[in-house]
């Protein structure tokens, strides 16, 4: 299948990923000074949004293919491009970047104290990888990217984090390093097949059903590690427990989104047939998510780890949506990974706040606090309603169109999956009252609500909460057409040859020689 | 018949208002907007009401709110008698309990918070019913339990509230689970989510199958068992009931609007709105039947034995509820929906009546205790006349409207085609002389002999209240006196107008009587209501002798069966078997089973393990690196030493 390619006069794309490392270099320049250097960031960022604002109107809806696509020769002798470019499926995930990175600042603004300039340096530059990553159709400048956003979030959860941060970075780089190399090797197989890097390229190649197979595995590790699936979850809760607010933020708003979009831009284009033998270990590792996933939540008492192991849940949806191959379900996929990112981000802002004033994290340390904090609980109640889909809020829209889709292409996953809705009501009101209702907690007695300047950061997740909740139309746009043409990509590959048994039987030979 | 759209979302307008600014600008003037938008609300629905009687007729999208690949669905809304009896009703009962309100709410500190949720409930109330498809049923649905959550935990400082509002949403999700893979099923099986097209087609998959756990089940079976989940949660039906006695944790005006009049009664909306599949499958009208009279009477023989006044009412309503869905269950939609609405007003007036009283015995400790009041008939002369109306509507006395709503269902039920019609007629007459009865215990342990609460109010006097809560309860007093006028059945002369009004929505049940009753058809069945009657009159009459002229019997049954009495008065004990069977084991799944042990131990142990393996493989491996050339020495001489054997060896 070809793909067709829109090229842009402008680097816009380049612009918007190379604003923020050029903002950081200039950063290494400026003088010690705290105030200065929040603001120059916080305007490197909001300068960083404002660029990628042209993409959510310029962005042609009805064009299938890339868009915007910037594209030089870079390393000739391996076959390696600079080329960029987005579709539907990528688009909206910088958008949420570039304003993700923009409400960290503001959230940090009196969380981080220390070595204030180099926590906004990585920052910055956590931003330009994430949005490399999503920008990215040439595989090496791909995997350049998703590990260089390694390093900055290894430092944001290392030097600014909790208490047990060192245990958690090190997990946390551990298992993506350990999946990551896989992928990598996955990748070199990819080249010499196929003699170049471009993605685009690659997903036409046509590899035979015991090639995809094991290399679906392969990707899969990445992918699995990051989003993360079942059973592979557990540096999440450490992950984002340890890290400062801003970290917790950008993991959930974006990096574990990175996991789910590897399924769509990779797993599923440059392996249908794979994709669609593996369908049912999917389907059935994305329910245990969301089950597992929410029924932990009950047992947790800290505040961040109890989000963290929601965002396992939510994430399962997410997966879901993407295997259960339906388009319904698959643009209820990607809907749900933004969603995910703005409530989830959210949530952990609002952690962030309280924890700023009180230096605890544990429930039992909260009570009514509804009474002593009247706008924040109202924050709060309104990203515990979108995490738990009420209709009305973005998250309904998102999961409705997953188990929608999902009914529709295997009703027992969808069935499953729906009783995860039932659980999600659970932890989420009991953590509501636990932490906000009742009698006031003597720790909690007499904070101060809300200020400007976390109204500032915590609005603009409000409004998008709602406005997608209630006419998410504008967002489902930009997926139609990418959606179709992927699923059709996957359709037309026609259907698996071999059972599982003999590919590994195959693969078994190949490793084995007698 | 777009200004339709005004009818809802005035509210909302008012509730956001109300919410953003009645913290610092409107305050004590919260009411003001509501209780206006509210009443414009209702303008309009009569309106709409007026133009439908005349034949007017409507189905438009406002927008459309979801657009994926193939599901595209909008905010729409239906006008048909259906919708516009119950937007003139849900106004009517929400402005009257607004204006309520103002004096009930009146010097609590969440007074425009108060406001701005009730006229939020309307708001979603109003989109439930005049959707015109199953998403936008849906959002209402689950806007109406969100604003129920927020009201039955009104009072959050209170840890009860804060339970009984949690348990409300986790009960009805269990409900909304089943609804939404209904909605999945109807999706899948028609392509679309409009109640029109839905409705047109589905007869022709009456005869369809679908593979159910190895059993070939009829897919409308399987379709309306699952849209029934929803009503079960909402509507507070066995098995999910137990969430609304508890519910009366919220103020009075929210459990006589939301938890009586309104909201409750979505469940048997739903199923009137999709009778057309209920119809087709005969286990789903006979399941709709058993939820139905299982809950009438469980419910009307838990209510006699509680002492909390709101507790009483809530298991009346269940019991009510019940009667709907025994309608519902025998086909006889319209009579289920006529008594919904009659219910709606003497059941509104019977909780705005106990919120009265409360308002009186507000000093003490527990103003919903009866074993605390008594006598107060003289001091609040018109609570007391406007409940005892309320009470002989309920109790099915010849006139008022619960007797004309109620006696629709028995005769429909006794005359239906179905089989187990004779049986929930006969549940249901049994039933009519308990509620009779714990309907009147209440008015004689509440209004009648001495006034027993004299050391807890610590010298203050009960009182009347003032106007602004007196005459909505007499407008709501005319409400249960004439709404059953609107239903006289011929037997009795009438020509039942609401039927009519409601049979191009509804159709009308199939009858089937056995040749020597079809006969005298009229006869049998103004025989029926002598019946009814006669064992309401005999409740009310037995209520008198227990509670005012012989006390002595009230103790006959705790002293004679004291297991019994305590298992009715543990309301059968469902709190303590869900405790046991589902929430504990939960618990102890997610803290023992997955946290402790799967989380923890397997996958972690897991995860740390194998790096833990491999320190320490290399610490074993370092002891032979020591550093000492003896060893070296030794090492090497062994390992030439086995070579040499073996080679000699082979």
């Amino acid at each position: 299948m070809e793909v067709a390619l829109r090229m842009s006069d402008f680097p816009l794309l380049s612009l918007i990923i190379w604003l923020p490392v050029v903002g950081s270099v200039i950063l290494l320049a400026l003088p010690r000074s705290d105030r200065l250097i929040r603001w120059f960031s916080l305007v490197v960022a909001l300068a960083d949004l404002a660029v990628t604002l042209p993409l959510f109107w310029e962005f042609d809806k009805g064009f299938v293919g890339m868009q915007f696509v910037e594209r030089h020769p870079w390393i000739k002798s391996w076959g390696i491009s600079y080329f960029l470019g987005v579709d539907g499926i990528s688009v909206l995930f910088i958008l949420l970047s570039a304003l993700i990175t923009v409400l960290c600042i503001l959230i940090s603004w009196e969380a981080v104290t220390e070595k204030v300039k180099e926590f906004h340096i990585a920052l910055l530059l956590t931003a330009a990888a994430m949005m490399g990553v999503f920008c990215s159709l040439d595989l090496f400048l791909f995997y350049l990217f998703w590990e260089a956003m390694l390093i900055p979030m290894y430092l944001i959860i290392g030097i600014w984090g909790g208490p047990k941060r060192l245990y958690a970075t090190i997990k946390f780089f551990l298992y993506t390093l350990v999946g990551s190399v896989l992928m990598l090797v996955g990748i070199i197989f990819l080249y010499l097949k196929a003699g170049t890097f471009n993605i685009l390229e690659i997903m036409k190649l046509g590899l035979p059903y015991h090639f995809q197979f094991w290399l679906f595995w392969a990707f899969f590790a990445a992918f699995a590690v990051k989003v993360p699936m079942w059973p592979v979850h557990t540096w999440l809760p450490d992950a984002h427990t340890e890290a400062p607010t801003a970290g917790s933020v950008i993991l959930a708003g974006i990096l574990i989104k990175m996991g789910a979009y590897g399924f769509l831009r990779f797993s599923l284009s440059f392996f249908p047939l794979a994709a669609k033998a593996m369908m049912f270990p999917m389907l059935m590792l994305s329910v245990i998510a969301i089950i597992y996933g929410g029924i932990i939540c009950l047992a947790q008492d800290d505040l961040k780890r109890l989000i963290a192991y929601s965002s396992v849940s939510h994430m399962g949806f997410v997966t879901l949506g993407i295997f259960s191959l339906n388009s319904n379900a698959m643009e209820g996929a990607i809907l749900q990974m933004l969603n995910h990112g703005i409530v989830t981000g959210a949530l952990f802002m609002c952690v962030g706040v309280v924890y700023e004033r009180t230096h605890t994290r544990a429930i039992k340390d909260y009570g009514g606090l509804a009474t002593v904090m009247p706008i924040y609980a109202a924050f709060f109640m309104v990203f515990t309603l979108a995490s738990i889909g009420l209709p009305g809020t973005n998250g309904f829209i998102g999961e409705f169109l997953i188990l929608l889709g999902t009914f529709c292409s295997k009703k027992w996953a969808a069935a499953f999956a729906a009783s995860g809705v039932i659980i999600g009501a659970g932890y989420m009101l009991w953590l509501y009252q636990r932490v906000f209702c009742q009698d006031i907690n003597p720790k909690v007695a007499g904070l101060r609500d809300v200020k400007m300047r976390e109204v500032f950061a915590l609005v603009p997740m409000l409004i998008l909460v709602l406005w997608i909740g209630c006419y998410p139309t504008p967002f489902l746009g930009f997926m139609h057409e990418s959606v179709r043409a992927l699923l059709d990509h996957v359709n037309g590959a026609g259907a698996p040859a071999a059972p599982i048994s003999e590919i590994i039987k195959e693969g078994l030979h190949v490793v084995l020689p007698s | 018949m777009t200004y339709v759209v005004w009818i809802p979302f005035l509210p909302l307008i008012a509730s956001i208002i109300t919410l953003l600014f009645g913290r610092w600008y409107i305050q004590k003037r919260a009411h003001w907007l509501p209780c206006i938008a509210v009443f414009g609300s209702f303008l309009l629905a009569m309106k709409t009401l007026i133009a439908v009687i005349h034949g007017a007729r409507a189905s438009f999208d406002l927008y459309s709110w979801i657009i994926a690949d193939t599901f595209k669905v909008g905010v729409g809304f239906q006008v048909d008698p259906l919708s516009a009896m119950m937007m003139a009703m849900v106004t009517c009962l929400s402005f009257l309990i607004h204006v309520y309100s103002i004096g009930y709410m009146e010097d609590d500190p969440g007074y425009y918070r108060f406001f701005a949720y009730i006229s939020l409930f309307t708001f979603s109330m109003l989109m439930l019913v005049s959707g015109n498809n199953f998403l936008q049923l849906f959002f209402g649905w689950e806007a109406v339990g969100l604003c129920s959550y927020l009201l039955i935990g009104f009072w959050y400082q209170k840890k009860s509230a804060a339970d009984a509002a949690k348990k409300a949403f986790i009960v009805n999700r269990f409900g909304d689970f089943g609804f939404a893979l209904g909605v999945f099923l109807v999706f899948l099986t028609f392509g679309t989510v409009y109640y029109q097209p839905v409705f047109e087609h589905v007869h022709e998959v009456a005869h369809e199958t679908i593979r159910l756990f190895g059993h070939d089940v009829l897919l409308v079976t399987l379709m309306a068992v699952l849209l029934f989940c929803g009503s079960l949660g909402k509507s507070a039906q066995f098995p999910l009931h137990v969430w609304l006695p508890d519910a009366m944790e919220g103020p009075t005006p929210v459990s006589a609007l939301i938890h009586a009049a309104t909201m409750v009664t979505a469940g048997v909306f739903l199923v009137c709105r999709c009778h057309e599949i209920f119809e087709l499958s005969n286990v789903a009208m006979a399941v709709v039947a058993a939820a139905g009279t299982f809950t009438c009477f469980m419910a009307a023989t838990i209510a006699p034995t509680q002492f909390d006044i709101k507790r009483v009412i809530a298991y009346s309503t269940l019991s009510q509820l019940g009667y709907m869905f025994m309608a519902c269950g025998v086909g006889a939609f319209a009579a289920g929906m006529f008594h919904l609405f009659t219910h709606a007003y003497f059941k509104a007036l019977l909780f705005l009546g106990a919120g009265s009283v409360m308002h009186a015995m507000h000093h003490a400790p527990d103003p919903t205790d009866m074993r605390y009041m008594g006598g107060l008939k003289k001091y609040m002369p018109e609570t007391f006349w406007t409940f005892l109306i309320a009470s002989l509507s309920i109790s099915g006395v010849p006139g008022l409207a619960g007797f004309f709503s109620k006696d629709e269902i028995l005769w429909s039920a006794f005359a239906s085609v179905y089989p187990w019609g004779k049986l929930v007629w006969f549940v249901g007459t049994l039933v009519a002389g308990l509620t009779a009865f714990y309907s009147f215990r209440v008015v004689f342990m509440t209004f009648f002999g001495e006034f027993r609460g004299r050391e807890v109010l610590h010298g203050h006097e009960p009182h009347e209240s003032p106007k602004v809560m007196t005459i909505p309860l007499m407008i709501l007093a005319v409400g249960a006196v004439v709404t059953g006028w609107l239903g006289v059945p011929s037997a009795l002369g009438g020509s039942n107008h609401f039927a009519h009004f409601m049979e191009p929505v509804l159709g009308h049940p199939h009858f089937h009587l056995s040749p020597a009753l079809e006969e005298h058809e009229h006869l049998v069945e103004l025989l029926l209501m002598g019946v009814s009657t006669v064992v309401g009159l005999l409740g009310i009459y037995i209520a008198y002798v227990v509670y005012c002229q012989r006390p002595e019997l009230q103790r006959l049954l705790p002293e004679k069966c004291p297991k019994l009495y305590r298992y009715l008065y543990r309301k059968w004990y469902w709190d303590e078997i869900y405790l046991y069977s589902i929430i504990k084991p939960t618990l102890f799944l997610a803290r023992g089973v997955i946290q402790g042990v799967l989380d923890s131990a397997c996958i972690e142990g897991t995860v740390n393990g194998i790096p833990d393996l491999i320190r320490r493989g290399g610490e074993g491996l370092r002891k032979l690196q020591n550093g000492v050339v003896n060893t070296y020495a030794l090492i090497m001489a062994t390992g030439a030493a086995v070579v040499l054997l073996l080679i000699y060896l082979f």
